[in-house]
């Protein structure tokens, strides 16, 4: 009967079969195998967020300048406060769920429950967060207008704050002088039937040209970045001729096509890398939910061991340590 | 898989009598780190904003030593301290909230070993080749109008 069964000589080593060489179950260590994708995956982004950053390192739009929003604080120039905080929320979501998982290898059941939820909420603030960041970003700030290249420029007028000459941004909305135009958006009704144009800028080139031209204190900003690291100020004949020669498209905000905060790339990494981070914590928060309901019914309480926990853990904190990353070259560097 | 969990982090400098009173303590080191970055993000010391060394000239070693300093010749030291900062998070997020330091050697090292190599393979190949698109558009003699 024995001679059915080959017999290789491994019984009883680390990898003849029968025992954990890695001294992790089979689910952990399949979380382990994810997570090291995925994090190639981000990898992936980040570096070719590098790569188009290396190749416009001259114009890239300076971060502190794009998000200075913080909620019920209108008007003020916060940067990276409301981040922060955001990366906080995770941090602290991120713990209750360390608490959670320590909870389970003690069995408490009354206290996973708990710290699950904890966890849960966090996740909520910070996915809501994003989706109010994004819709800052989206509505834009200032407005800008794009040339014939696709370059961007601002508008702003020299201040003096403190005894320190400062450049500060003005809105287009402040100085465009509208006039009557007979140009009107065309829709699905009328003329080409069922062909829909995309909105219309607010304002016209011209009207900015008109507002420009009859406020002297404003002046054009460019994308170009100077030796002191910041935004080129051209002169006041050098700012008109430039709207008035190459300027073509009022931009507000930013989408896939435009951005007015500067090139274009910025705009759709950062749809794409905090929109595909937000998806992954959309989806751990749904995770988390579903344990926790299996936590509440007493799934885990009668398998004895709260793996499961632990595992979606394993996931929830390679979330945070994603968005610790995304943080950093995002807003940061 | 046993609980059992090292208690001290900083090689010891720093002992827990629990598991939960580790994660505290390592939640208050975060919390420190990120409120480091974000303090200097936001005033931005004049010092770290321009490069403490500048490329070296002529010759292979002088090639040699750009690509060995290149942290501290082509970038910023306050990027520098940045992404220092990042990679000290993101060590102690792996190590106590994904329990790394508590696994066996074999399954640390074959996640961490296998994403550290990809990812500098990655990070260097796509950085370069973005530093010489830079240049071809850039240097004196390209051929792509950069009209405005």
């Amino acid at each position: 009967m024995d001679s059915t069964v080959a017999s290789t000589g491994t019984e009883g080593k680390t990898w003849g079969g029968g025992n954990r060489p890695l001294g992790a179950s089979y689910g952990k260590l399949m979380m382990w195998f994810f997570i090291v994708s995925d994090a190639l995956t981000f990898s992936g982004f980040l570096a070719a967020y590098g790569f188009s950053r290396f190749k416009f390192i001259k114009e890239w739009p300076i971060a502190d300048e794009v998000f200075t929003h913080v909620p019920f604080l209108h008007g003020q120039e916060l940067p990276m406060i409301y981040v922060a905080f955001m990366t906080f929320i995770l941090i602290m979501s991120s713990v209750t769920m360390v608490l959670a998982v320590d909870a389970g290898h003690h069995m408490n059941k009354a206290k996973v429950t708990l710290y699950l939820f904890l966890t849960i909420i966090g996740g909520a603030i910070f996915v809501g967060s994003q989706a109010w960041e994004w819709a800052t970003f989206i509505n834009g700030d200032y407005g800008a207008v794009q040339t014939k290249g696709g370059n961007i420029l601002q508008f702003g007028e020299y201040v003096t704050v403190d005894g320190k000459e400062k450049f500060k941004r003005i809105s287009i909305e402040d100085f465009a002088i509208t006039e009557a135009t007979v140009r009107t958006e065309h829709e699905r009704k009328n003329g080409l039937w069922y062909v829909t144009e995309e909105a219309l800028p607010p304002y016209t080139v011209s009207e900015i040209y008109n507002g420009l031209e009859a406020n002297e204190n404003i002046l054009v900003r460019t994308q170009i970045i100077n030796d002191e690291g910041e935004k080129t100020i051209l002169s006041r004949e050098e700012s008109l001729k430039q709207i008035k020669d190459n300027g073509q498209l009022v931009v507000k905000g930013a989408n896939l096509r435009v951005n007015e905060y500067g090139t274009s790339l910025f705009a759709d990494f950062f749809f794409f890398i905090t929109g595909f981070h937000g998806f992954h914590v959309f989806s751990g928060v749904v995770i988390n939910i579903i344990i926790w309901f299996n936590v509440i019914l007493g799934t885990y309480e009668r398998r004895g061991s709260y793996e499961m926990v632990e595992k979606v853990g394993l996931y929830w904190h390679f979330v945070d340590l994603v968005w610790v990353f995304v943080f950093t070259f995002f807003y940061l560097v | 898989m046993a609980h059992e969990h090292k208690l001290e982090i900083f090689r010891g400098l720093w002992k827990f009598k629990s598991n939960t009173q580790k994660i505290w303590g390592v939640l208050v080191f975060l919390t420190v780190v990120t409120a480091v970055e974000v303090l200097l993000g936001i005033y931005k010391p004049e010092f770290l904003m321009y490069t403490w060394l500048s490329p070296f000239e002529g010759g292979f070693f002088a090639t040699l030593g750009n690509i060995l300093l290149s942290p501290f010749i082509y970038m910023k030291p306050l990027n520098l301290i940045f992404i220092v900062l990042t990679l000290v998070k993101a060590y102690y997020i792996t190590w106590d909230f994904m329990h790394m330091r508590d696994e066996k050697g074999s399954l640390r090292k074959m996640v961490v070993w296998t994403g550290v190599f990809l990812i500098c393979y990655l990070i260097f190949i796509l950085l370069q080749e973005g530093g010489y698109v830079f240049e071809v558009y850039n240097s004196e003699d390209a051929l792509i109008k950069r009209d405005f």
